[in-house]
């Protein structure tokens, strides 16, 4: 039998071999069989199921793809400057990134929270966060604009974010670093036990505008805090987030954090915390940080700074966080879509463990604790624990659910998704990655109705899958199909930034609401031009305010003089037109900014300070028409003093010219 | 041991294979319509929503002023009150030229007229600009239609 076998694989090694030279070489692609391709199709003209909506990572920015097909539809810049469209650029929209250390350009955005009603996912909202200068973004599905960008005081990284509550009563803010807060921050490092404190701030949402302010902030121990996700279903009213570093480490935390056997999950009882607040139980104290918001009517964003916050001590306000020890480093920490269950993932543990949410409500009833953390009861492990993953694979990061009741788990050092039971902790299936897998997301997965047609993996490493660019490559996403028993790779794509966090919708709960023009009657900008009529140039000191109108294929007005050396102009572009997908761009020669992209009915503004006598270009900068390379103008800047007379025009020509 | 033989068999057979879609019902063929598939029941009043339009003598102010305000914020950019063609047409004298309907229907319904309007189309071949959609409902387009009666001289 042995030598039967021998001689088959043999057999097989050369048909093998043949295949191989006969075809192209093969590499890891073998994995995909069948028809994948027919999967992803999505023939011309037609759209795709789902919008999955990408974090940047280092970006700052959010990527909107479509599933199946893979293909990019849109960068929409969040946290960082965006010159493709003059975001962070136009006066309109610097003070979006506006913050208490002033104009903060970029940070790094990790995590994608769309808004809920009911536990699933209603189209509404995207909300952000900001690791590296704490802060938390709203987008909105209608515009896809970011509208609003709150900072987050008291925080050293904002990672643990902006996990969604059910209701989308709350998004979450954990800081990933303690640090000193309050008066006394100057202090040694080696102080960290005794001065660096921790705080998670709860966000509350308007449920009508989803405008944004911290409704409370929780102080904590001094520890990392590195993933959250909210309770539903039963569990609704708690919060769930992974803690790492409980050695209190502040150097090399690759070594000094990774010392003890079990970190913490903390669970926090948000309803208590609101019940002290009524009671009157929180402390207002100071803080400073920006609150920065767009205003649709006036196409302006604004930024205030806000100047307190309300905090409650927990290790004074009993029963509002506990800890359950979880080995070991945990990273991802997921609610599955009952609620019962929270699938807290150590990056350096042999196994899943998964607590059930009514043995967490009985160890707290019975008061089944080991001990305490810096004032905080610990619950006994076991007394929390529903059970283990026995040998899941190796460094699982983050868990996604689907509809039938089963997980699937990134594991970055394994590269590999696994698919196991929830409640039978089954390993079911597993599939490679390539590679190293961090993120995963199914569509609806973190919600109470996961739409399980798809799982997403985000690669770190792509290395051989795609054409090479150098030392720095693309990262990918991977698409495979999980309707079936076994998961099934369809499609690589590459992605824009580092993806970290993504969230999947049903294209139908977004494409039928999606603006495509503001109406022109309202637009409420203080510099709009409501047709060329209203179109001016107008002096204010050294600054020239020109209410320019731009329609197919011309700009009102387009021969500008009297502009001065030393003066300021703002360009103030109002685009007329009131048809879908017709932006207009504008540019100047020699302007220290980027471009500027206004749409139908909206005013942006491009601010310019001459730098030489002359007579200086402009133009419509996004192709509009056949004339569209006629849509230009002139400004003439002369010396500081002269007498040239402000005047504008569009269309006039003067016969006798020169002067 | 059975499962890598497996893997190879697959491996084998299906390494070569074409990818060919299989399913062709899944993305049928979009069916063509015939360019004058839509009936044009009088040519001259063009196509939309418009059928038929009752005008009043003396003019209605109120509509008038309305359309201005819209020409001024939507329309003045392409248009003169003039015979003059900038963008587009000068407006002196369309009323007297045009189908009232028509005119409502090029305002409001103006993708469709370019595409199968033949008085719209030679527009067009002159002007070598689409008249954008300026978003504008039926009422702004009468409106519109009473401003430009003033514009060529009615009372």
């Amino acid at each position: 039998m042995k030598k039967i076998m021998k001689s088959v694989v043999l057999l097989l090694g050369v048909a093998s071999a043949f295949t191989f030279y006969s075809c192209k070489p093969k590499g890891p692609q073998e994995a995909v069989v069948g028809n994948a391709a027919a999967k992803v199709y999505v023939a011309p003209g037609k759209y795709d199921e789902f919008y999955n909506f990408v974090s940047g990572g280092f970006n700052g920015q959010m990527s909107v793809y479509g599933i199946p097909s893979g293909r990019l539809f849109r960068i929409l810049p969040v946290f960082s400057q965006f010159p493709e469209n003059g975001y962070g650029y136009s006066e309109e929209t610097k003070p979006m990134l506006n913050t208490s250390h002033g104009y903060v350009p970029w940070d790094d955005l990790h995590h994608i929270a769309l808004s809920l009603t009911k536990g699933e996912h209603d189209g509404r909202w995207a909300f952000g966060n900001a690791n590296n200068t704490p802060r938390v973004a709203r987008v909105n599905l209608k515009t896809f604009k970011t509208e609003e960008i709150l900072e987050l005081p008291n925080s050293g990284g904002n990672h643990s974010s902006p996990f969604i509550t059910e209701n989308s009563e709350y998004i979450v803010a954990g800081t990933r670093f303690s640090v000193p807060v309050g008066d006394k921050r100057d202090v040694p490092i080696s102080t960290y036990k005794e001065n660096f404190k921790g705080t998670i701030s709860f966000v509350k949402i308007d449920p009508i505008t989803g405008r944004m302010n911290i409704g409370f902030q929780l102080k904590t121990p001094g520890v990392n805090f590195d993933l959250s996700r909210a309770g539903k279903g039963a569990s609704h009213g708690w919060f769930f987030f992974s803690c790492y570093n409980t050695e209190q480490a502040y150097t090399l935390l690759e070594v000094n954090a990774t010392q003890k056997d079990k970190d913490f999950i903390m669970a926090v009882n948000w309803k208590k915390a609101e019940e002290y607040i009524a009671q009157g139980k929180g402390e207002i104290v100071k803080a400073r940080y920006a609150h920065n918001v767009l205003d649709e009517k006036t196409h302006t964003a604004t930024s205030e700074m806000m100047t307190e916050v309300l905090q409650l001590d927990p290790a004074i306000l009993k029963d509002i966080i506990y800890f359950i020890p979880c080995p070991k480093s945990p990273h991802g920490c997921d609610t599955d879509p009952s609620g019962e269950y929270i699938v807290a993932s150590g990056k350096l543990a042999a196994i899943i463990p998964v607590f059930s949410f009514t043995k967490i409500q009985a160890a707290i009833a019975a008061k089944d604790f080991e001990g305490e953390f810096a004032g905080i009861p610990v619950i006994k492990y076991e007394s929390a624990l529903h059970g283990e993953v026995k040998k899941p694979g190796l460094g699982p990061l983050h868990t996604e659910f689907d509809e039938k009741g089963n997980a699937y788990t990134s594991f970055f050092v394994s590269s590999e998704i696994v698919k196991w039971n929830v409640k039978s902790l089954e390993v079911l299936d597993r599939v490679p990655t390539y590679y190293s897998i961090g993120h995963l997301c199914v569509p609806g997965g973190p919600t109470s109705k996961p739409h399980g047609k798809y799982v997403i993996a985000y690669n770190k490493i792509t290395k051989d899958r795609y054409l090479p660019t150098g030392p720095e490559l693309t990262q990918s996403a991977q698409l495979y199909d999980i309707s079936g028993d076994k998961m099934q790779l369809l499609l690589d794509f590459p992605t824009t930034g580092e993806p970290h966090y993504a969230e999947a919708i049903p294209a139908s709960l977004i494409a039928p609401n999606s603006t495509k023009i503001f109406k022109i009657e309202e637009n409420n900008h203080a510099y709009v031009a409501k047709g060329e009529k209203e179109a001016k140039v107008v002096r204010k000191g050294n600054e020239v305010h020109v209410y320019m109108t731009a329609i197919r294929s011309h700009l009102t007005p387009d021969n500008i003089e009297g502009i001065k050396m030393g003066d300021v102009v703002y360009f103030h572009v109002t685009n007329l037109e009131q048809d879908w997908d017709v932006p207009h761009g504008f540019a100047v020669k020699g302007a220290a900014n980027a471009e500027i992209l206004v749409m139908p009915g909206e005013t942006q503004t491009l601010k310019w300070t001459p730098d030489e006598v002359g007579v200086v270009p402009f133009y419509c900068t996004d192709f509009c028409s056949a004339l569209h390379q006629e849509m230009q103008g002139y400004a003439r800047v002369s010396p500081a003093g002269s007498n040239v007379p402000l005047k504008f025009s569009t269309g006039v020509v003067e016969e006798t010219g020169s002067k | 041991m059975k499962y890598l033989v497996t893997i190879a068999l697959i491996t084998f057979l299906f390494s070569c294979a074409p990818e060919k879609p299989k399913n062709n019902e899944e993305y049928p063929e979009q069916p063509t319509k015939s360019a004058v598939e839509d009936i044009i029941s009088d040519p001259t009043k063009g196509l939309g929503a418009v059928k038929t339009v009752t005008l009043k003598t003396p003019l209605e102010l109120d509509r008038v002023g309305r359309g201005l305000a819209i020409y001024e914020m939507k329309c003045s950019a392409c248009h003169k009150l003039t015979d003059q063609r900038v963008v587009g047409p000068g407006w002196k004298d369309i009323t007297k030229k045009r189908k009232p309907e028509w005119i409502m229907n090029m305002i409001t319904n103006v993708d469709v007229m370019l595409e199968k309007d033949p008085e719209a189309q030679k527009l067009l071949e002159l002007c070598l600009m689409r008249m954008p959609n300026q978003n504008m409902s039926i009422g702004d387009a009468r409106d519109m239609l009473e401003f430009m009666r003033q514009n060529d001289g009615e009372k």
